[in-house]
């Protein structure tokens, strides 16, 4: 009981400490880590060792080795390291290794050290080389800083949406600057670098040198600089043994601590524990540690989420205990046991050795329909695995067309797009892989596909319509759809030509279409067409005014119109206007014109084959009594009344529909009796209704 | 406000409510003052979801109609486009933004696409460089639009041209979707039925969208019974023919867009002494017409011959209530008299605008008995509307379908309007399973020689559509259609009537008919008719899970939706209604539509004039 304190040693006035080990590291090492680039992920996670990094003889032996263990040192992979040269490693906030390599390409490799990816930090670092690198992780991600051999920086902020800021000159930077790091500020990159006695704050727009607050003079160089995890602290440690603590805003000082040793650290790191409001740095040399503290402040920790931990787990393949974790916390289906199963499918899809058909098989038997599992990114997965096949027949498991369309695509499978796209009935779908299959086939290819998709074929046909005419006229040529041809030709004489010649070619070659569409009455008609056309452009070459486009029936009113009678009668007869219809014209266009001995005339030329009641309410129409009672006189019995009534003799009228007894005649003639001056008939159209009802 | 869309038996508030929280939501993501640039196709359907005043409440502070080259100038933040997913307007928009980014202050793009986002236009906007302008691109899938408490309408145009003539299923995409829509707010309808290839689409697309919603049960409780799915192209008829309710006449008259009708102004003049006329109001009247409307929600589905005496009986009810105001003694009485008021006065400009409606009606369709009025007119055109109107029922009554009609011909050669004349040829067409060749031949040639060439185009139109055709193997199947669905009806009561056929003043409309006969008896009465016309009938079942399973009260009814795919006519709005409301029907109705429509609109949206 008293031996509590035991190990407790003081440091300073008021403070203690101890040490003691966690646990031992299971790995067993052959070099010295001194050897070695090493990197070890944030909170307990993985560590890599890159062994021989700096050796360039090609002998199997001596190629340098990559090797990945657990934070408690339990191996988890290892392999020959086969690229280019490495500077730099880092772990992601993802828990991916990047290898930063001397010519600006990072490779990125997964816990188990699969290969993932690989990026490039740009032509400039690969012209210049990379002197320098760090991994760093902020809110948005894990970043990647570059320092090349022009002494220039160039940083990604978040390597998963890479966007490349190649950093501002520093004025007068001769060399390697003594040390630097990267800061973020107001959800921005920076790096913080030191050139002999001065600092410089490198944003992406300008660089500006900065002065830490209350540090000691006789500075003339910085040896080592070290920022907190949150990027709230900095530490310098200038060549005259002084370690200044601030903020990183370079604002205020925390604190200051003379350690009178002059030789430049190995490593300085901030540190504090969990929940701990004491914060401090430690300062390492070759066979000494310091660590230097300051009075408290609040710091605010960012915790593992749970959800941090799901993936955590399944980066290392622990499926089933993640899965119990969600079972056990009730998790939601979607966030929970559905997305581990999805991981665990994405890490099937990558077992090589098992056939394509045992996959897909297995994966739908573990995952059926579960809510929320996308099939379609897993099919991505093993589409980037270059298993193309396996990505198929997971897609057939996928409900969503809009999700498997497009990877289709990207898999170069347009023809299955197109399919599938078909199948969901969603149109935008089907156009977006038919303007993909046009700019991958041959137009011949092209075609046929189309030949078997009606569906496909009918909304190209609505796209040309509108795109591309002359594509139309080829869909339809290939397929013999000469009617449509002919409906096409039709349009084209309206749309392109202004000439006759032009208009009349279009409509033959349109006629001759529905010739050999059997379609005898559309080439029949287009013909006549033609034939009117040429007509029209001779009226008005000869008689002057408009005919071009009139219908043939208005060609013929505007003819009696203007006089011409005789031309009227020949165009009537050359294209065989039924009789009814060209009485009716006549009559129409003579009434027009008020030209009422001709339209009497006419009349008489023989018997209407319209009545004549037309010729009374037309002549009505244009007010002229006179004239239609001449014509009110001729119509038959029928419509004697109905004539009668229209020119207002309400008398005789009455007498014919006595006469005919007929009881509707009656009533109408009834309806026409008003006030006085029809009393009479009136009276006289009831008396002989009441006989008719005596009978 | 929109109570009138509560009033029916499914609350369709509940859908207004949610495409108006989702236009907010977006509205709000372009932080800032706004200016809309719309496709002006949308104006008249959004005016059904959103006032002015909601849009301003979220910042909008213009709105312009999306035309070429500049847009006009407006000091705000964000220009919104709202339109249709058509590549001609993503040229439009394009030069807009183009022309924009020349001038002064940056400012932030967006488009909504209604109602769906189109990868086809997004890469159009990328092929003409100004997709990267958008901060926003979004969907608002306004599907189906509610215009009435028991009635749903997607207001697209040419969803039947697109889908029975150049085999683009767009709008039936969209149908589907809109019905998922309604299924996640009223529940998963229990059965769909459906007749014709279209009906069939749709359903097929319904059931695979449900596939991909598996992660989402939907537990609502199911407000539909059945789906009904129609396709227009079963019923090529009832179109055709001239609506005679009142409804249906104020939209074969005067067309009624997005529930508003604009009428001459003539007869709306206020009625003041020693006017002298001189002030007649020259702007077109524009009036609402829905059910908020007491009186019109009264009338609307009555045969036009009924409507008289229903507005003349309002008319005393009315006087006679303001004549209470001498019986109004006390100031108690007075204040009660007061109080009701503004009601009265509502109720007395309603009957106000209806009389004169039914006047304007009266004089197109009913013939005229004066003699002034047949001397300014000699063949005028109430004279005209019987006519039409005997010859309409010959044909649907089957009487000398075969051969050239006179009054037709006649048509042709006054040179009626010409879409009167297609209407009729082909109702003719319609009721004798197309003409004789020579029949067929003989029309045609009279309307190019007639109308013009040009029209050969509208002539194919019609013929694939099926509106035209041919008779094939000179076998007419419509006398057994007829005959086996009751189509045509001699005893009809206009007045009070006993069958749907009241709204065509003896026609029964084939597409009610077969709603009608699937409540009860069931199609299997009828399968030799449903193998006639044409399309695959069907039934599906989307199960439910237990705790859902409706249990019917005894005399509750069935609510069914039925969808027209291709177009409603306001006539067959009515006769539905009327079965709704039949005390024994057993089912009521809600209707859906690709479109409101009426035979006019219908043959115009198939009509191409090439210049």
């Amino acid at each position: 009981m008293d031996c509590y304190t035991a190990n407790w040693n003081p440091l300073g006035d008021s403070a203690f400490y101890r040490k003691y080990e966690l646990y031992s590291m299971d790995w067993d090492l052959k070099e010295e880590l001194r050897d070695c680039l090493v990197a070890a992920a944030p909170y307990g996670g993985p560590i890599a060792l890159l062994r021989n990094p700096w050796r360039k003889e090609k002998t199997a032996s001596m190629r340098p080795v990559l090797d990945i263990y657990s934070a408690s040192g339990m191996p988890l992979a290892s392999l020959l390291w086969k690229s280019g040269p490495v500077v730099s490693l880092g772990w992601s906030a993802e828990e991916e290794l990047l290898c930063v390599q001397e010519d600006g390409a990072v490779l990125v490799y997964g816990l188990h050290g699969d290969f993932r990816r690989h990026f490039s930090m740009g032509n400039e670092v690969l012209q210049n080389r990379v002197l320098d690198a760090r991994i760093f992780h902020t809110e948005f991600g894990s970043g990647v800083a570059i320092l090349t051999g022009a002494h220039r920086f160039t940083l990604s902020a978040n390597v998963g949406d890479l966007k490349l800021r190649r950093m501002p000159e520093v004025p007068g930077l001769q060399s390697a600057p003594s040390c630097w790091t990267t800061l973020c500020q107001d959800r921005v990159a920076q790096i913080l670098l030191a050139v002999g006695p001065d600092l410089y704050l490198l944003d992406h727009a300008a660089c500006s040198a900065v002065t830490p607050p209350g540090l000691a003079p006789g500075v003339s160089s910085f040896l080592q600089m070290a920022v907190s995890f949150t990027y709230r602290h900095l530490a310098l440690f200038t060549d005259t043994g002084y370690i200044w603590m601030g903020t990183a805003s370079l604002k205020e000082k925390l604190c200051e601590f003379n350690c009178n040793i002059r030789a430049p650290p190995k490593q300085m790191v901030w540190c504090s524990r969990p929940r701990s409001k004491e914060r401090a740095v430690v300062v390492a040399w070759e066979r000494r540690l310091m660590v230097v503290g300051d009075a408290p402040e609040s710091i605010q920790y960012k915790q593992l989420t749970i959800q941090v931990l799901l993936d955590r787990l399944v980066l290392r393949r622990l499926y089933p205990l993640a899965i119990q974790i969600c079972e056990y916390l009730r998790l939601p289906e979607v966030q929970g046991v559905s997305r581990i199963l999805a991981h665990w499918a994405c890490y099937k899809v990558q077992q090589k050795d098992v056939s394509d058909e045992d996959v897909a098989r297995a994966i739908n038997q573990k995952l059926g329909d579960t809510p929320g599992v996308s099939y379609s990114d897993i099919a991505a997965r093993a589409y980037g695995c270059g298993r193309t096949e396996l990505a198929i027949k997971l897609l057939e498991y996928e409900p969503r067309s809009g999700e498997q369309v497009p990877l289709l695509l990207k898999m170069k499978r347009s023809k299955l797009a197109l399919s599938k796209a078909i199948e969901s009935g969603d149109t935008d779908l089907v156009f977006t892989v038919l303007l993909h299959l046009k700019n991958e086939l041959n137009r011949g290819d092209f075609f046929m596909t189309l030949r078997n998709q009606p569906m496909a074929l009918s909304l190209y046909r609505q796209f040309c319509k509108h795109q591309e005419l002359e594509t139309l006229k080829d869909l339809y040529n290939q397929d013999d759809n000469h009617q449509e041809l002919g409906s096409f030709h039709i349009r084209a004489s309206y749309a392109a030509e202004e000439r006759i010649e032009g208009r009349v070619a279009a409509l033959q070659t349109a006629a001759d279409a529905f010739y050999k569409a059997k379609n005898e009455f559309a080439a029949k008609a287009t013909e006549d067409q033609m034939r009117l056309l040429r007509l029209q452009r001779r009226l008005e070459d000869e008689l002057g005014g408009q005919f071009l486009d009139l219908s043939l029936h208005d060609t013929a009113t505007t003819l009696i119109l203007g006089g011409h009678n005789k031309r009227a009668e020949q165009l009537a007869r050359d294209f065989r206007i039924p009789d009814k219809r060209l009485w009716w014209l006549k009559l129409t266009a003579l009434a027009d014109l008020e030209d009422w001995e001709e339209l009497e005339k006419f009349s008489k030329s023989k018997k209407s084959p319209i009545g004549y009641l037309p010729f009374v309410e037309i002549c009505m129409k244009q007010h002229n009594k006179y004239e239609a009672k001449k014509y009110a006189s001729r119509v038959g019995p029928e419509q004697k009344v109905k004539a009668l009534l229209l020119v207002g003799d309400v008398a005789q009228a009455a007498d014919v529909a006595i006469e005919h007894r007929n009881e509707a005649e009656l009533s109408l003639v009834l309806s026409h009796c008003t006030g006085a001056t029809d009393g009479a008939t009136a009276d006289k159209i009831q008396r002989a209704r009441a006989q008719a009802q005596k009978k | 406000m929109a109570a009138h869309l509560s009033y029916g038996r499914v609350n369709l508030n509940v859908l207004r409510e949610a495409v108006r929280r989702e236009l907010r939501e977006f509205l709000d993501k372009c932080a800032g003052s706004k200016a809309i640039v719309w496709d002006e196709y949308l104006t008249g359907p959004f005016g059904l979801i959103a006032q002015y005043s909601l849009l301003k409440e979220h910042e909008v502070e213009k709105m312009f109609t999306l035309k070429g080259n500049r847009l006009p100038a407006a000091d705000v933040k964000n220009i919104i486009f709202f339109v249709r997913p058509r590549l001609e307007l993503m040229d439009i928009i394009a030069e807009n933004v183009l022309s924009e980014d020349r001038r002064g202050p940056a400012r932030d793009f967006h488009i909504l696409f209604v109602p769906r986002r189109s990868l086809l236009c997004e890469q159009r906007l990328k092929d003409l460089g100004v997709l990267g302008s958008f901060i926003h691109r979004e969907e608002y899938s306004l599907d189906l639009i509610p215009f009435d408490g028991d009635l749903l309408s997607m207001e697209s145009e040419s969803a039947f041209k697109e889908c029975y003539l150049e085999g683009d299923q767009t709008s039936l995409y969209h149908a589907a979707k809109g019905l998922m829509t309604l299924q996640a707010l009223y529940g998963t309808i229990p059965q769909i039925f459906g007749k014709g290839e279209c009906a069939r689409q749709v359903a097929n697309m319904m059931i695979r969208m449900k596939r991909e919603f598996t992660g989402s049960q939907n537990s609502i409780f199911p407000v539909f019974d059945n789906l009904l799915l129609l396709d227009r192209n079963v019923d090529l008829l009832t179109p055709l023919a001239t609506q005679l309710t009142y409804e249906g006449l104020i939209d074969e008259i005067y067309g009624i867009q997005n529930s508003y009708v604009k009428l001459p102004p003539e007869k709306f003049a206020p009625k003041k002494q020693g006017d002298g006329g001189k002030d007649l109001p020259t702007e077109a009247k524009k009036l609402q017409l829905n059910s908020a409307e007491e009186l019109y929600a009264e009338i609307r589905d009555k045969n036009f011959n009924a409507v008289g005496s229903v507005l003349s009986k309002k008319a005393k009810v009315i006087s006679a209530a303001f004549e209470e105001r001498h019986n109004a003694k006390t100031v108690g009485e007075i204040k009660q008299f007061v109080s009701q008021l503004p009601h009265m006065q509502a109720a007395r400009g309603s009957l106000a605008n209806h009389t004169s409606i039914a006047e304007l009606i009266k004089d197109v369709t009913i013939s005229g008995t004066t003699l002034a009025s047949t001397m300014m007119a000699p063949r005028g055109t109430s004279e005209d509307f019987f006519d039409k109107l005997t010859v309409e029922q010959e044909f649907m009554s089957g009487i000398d379908t075969d051969k050239v009609n006179n009054y037709i011909e006649d048509c042709i050669a006054q040179k009626h309007p010409l879409i009167k004349v297609l209407r009729l040829v082909c109702l003719q067409s319609v009721c004798n399973s197309g003409l004789k060749q020579k029949v067929l031949d003989y029309y045609k040639r009279e309307i190019l020689q007639t109308y013009g060439y040009e029209h050969i185009l509208t002539l194919h139109n019609l013929e694939k559509a099926g509106l035209l055709k041919p008779q094939p193997g000179g076998r007419n199947n419509y006398p057994t259609i007829r005959k086996t669905l009751r189509l045509w009806m001699d005893d009809v009561n206009e007045q009070n009537p006993t069958d749907i056929s009241y709204v065509y003043s003896g026609y029964a409309p084939l597409s009610v008919r077969l709603a009608q006969l699937l409540s009860r008896p069931g199609w299997r009465s009828i399968e030799e008719v449903l193998r006639i016309l044409p399309g695959p009938h069907f039934e599906e079942r989307q199960p439910l899970p237990t705790g859902l399973q409706k249990k019917r009260q005894p005399g509750e009814n069935r609510v069914t939706l039925i969808f027209f795919l291709g177009g409603v006519t306001f006539a067959e709005i009515a006769a539905l209604r009327f079965l709704s409301q039949l005390e024994d029907g057993g089912t009521e109705y809600v209707i859906a539509t690709t479109k409101l429509m009426n035979g006019t609109s219908w043959i115009e949206a198939l009509m191409e004039r090439p210049f």
